[in-house]
């Protein structure tokens, strides 16, 4: 993810509480975030996530104009295919599972901040899956700054993708 | 609402019903807060049909999430300094879920007191979700 804005804005994390089902009033209320220790309406651990909303080329998006992989009439809406594949196989055309998700605080993040985040490709390896076929991991550590330019969010994401589509049990 | 680190030690354990039958909604809610639209989360057709799984299942980052709010409830908003984790299997909408801190380590570093904690989250039939850690800095 290569992101040059991300604002931290409150109707967004409103939105995302409400997504992960966090009632607390901190999420809805900027008069009662105002009066705790953080001052303000902080961001929820994980919403940075929400940032792919301000990558311009994230995959897992419909863009405008163009055809989409999920479901339209029929199971896809993708009406021409172009050599292999497609969207099927391992993930789902979703470029594969999500397998770890690591995070370093090293500010908290509020309403009001803007961030911009950069990704790097981290360490990949192989394992051999419990029911045959091959899994293969791969790291992108991304480092989300804010406006002053210092280190907030140091995000390390770790996907798999997989011979066949991966079921559990 | 933060914790002290007198007030904790370890082996103590907090926990939380984060997700009570997980609905298709809540799944569709997270895609739209999150920007992760990938069909497989939220398109059954399409899930079934093309991707081959038997069921739209939840975002792997929407239980992360549901953990995250166990954390932020037990140890108190701006407390996190990491928080990492493994999604060791897949949540299917109907999923209740509850997420459990699990003290490991108490520590003081640059004079400021620090927790450690073991994160699990399993389903209604015991299965793990979520498995990690966290650490957070606490009150003396």
């Amino acid at each position: 993810m290569a992101v040059d804005r991300f604002p931290i804005e409150a109707g967004h994390v409103m939105m995302f509480a409400r997504s992960i089902g966090d009632a607390d009033e901190i999420y809805y209320n900027e008069d009662y975030a105002r009066s705790t220790e953080i001052g303000n309406i902080p961001a929820p651990p994980t919403f940075v996530q929400a940032g792919a909303q301000f990558d311009p080329d994230y995959f897992l998006r419909p863009r405008i104009g163009q055809e989409w992989f999920g479901s339209a009439k029929g199971p896809t809406g993708i009406t021409q295919r172009s050599g292999s594949g497609g969207g099927s196989g391992g993930g789902g055309g979703g470029g594969g599972l999500h397998a770890e998700q690591h995070y370093v605080y090293h500010k908290q993040l509020k309403v009001g901040d803007v961030l911009s985040a950069t990704t790097k490709p981290g360490k990949s390896w192989e394992k051999q899956g419990r029911r045959g076929g091959k899994l293969m991991f791969s790291e992108s550590v991304t480092e989300y700054r804010d406006q002053a330019g210092e280190l907030v969010v140091t995000a390390t994401s770790v996907g798999v993708r997989t011979e066949r589509p991966a079921t559990s049990s | 609402m933060t914790l002290k680190a007198n007030e904790i030690k370890v082996g103590d354990t907090y926990s939380e019903e984060v997700c009570r039958n997980l609905s298709r909604t809540q799944i569709v809610q997270y895609a739209g807060a999150s920007g992760d639209y990938n069909p497989v989360h939220t398109d059954q057709l399409y899930t079934s049909e093309i991707a081959g799984y038997p069921s739209v299942f939840a975002h792997g980052m929407l239980s992360m999430g549901m953990t995250g709010k166990m954390l932020t409830n037990y140890v108190g908003h701006g407390r996190l300094t990491s928080f990492g984790v493994r999604f060791t299997s897949q949540v299917f909408p109907g999923a209740t879920l509850t997420a459990t801190a699990t003290v490991t380590g108490l520590r003081e570093e640059g004079g400021e007191n620090f927790v450690d904690l073991d994160v699990s989250t399993t389903d209604e039939d015991g299965t793990e979700v979520v498995k990690g850690t966290a650490s957070a800095r606490i009150d003396a």
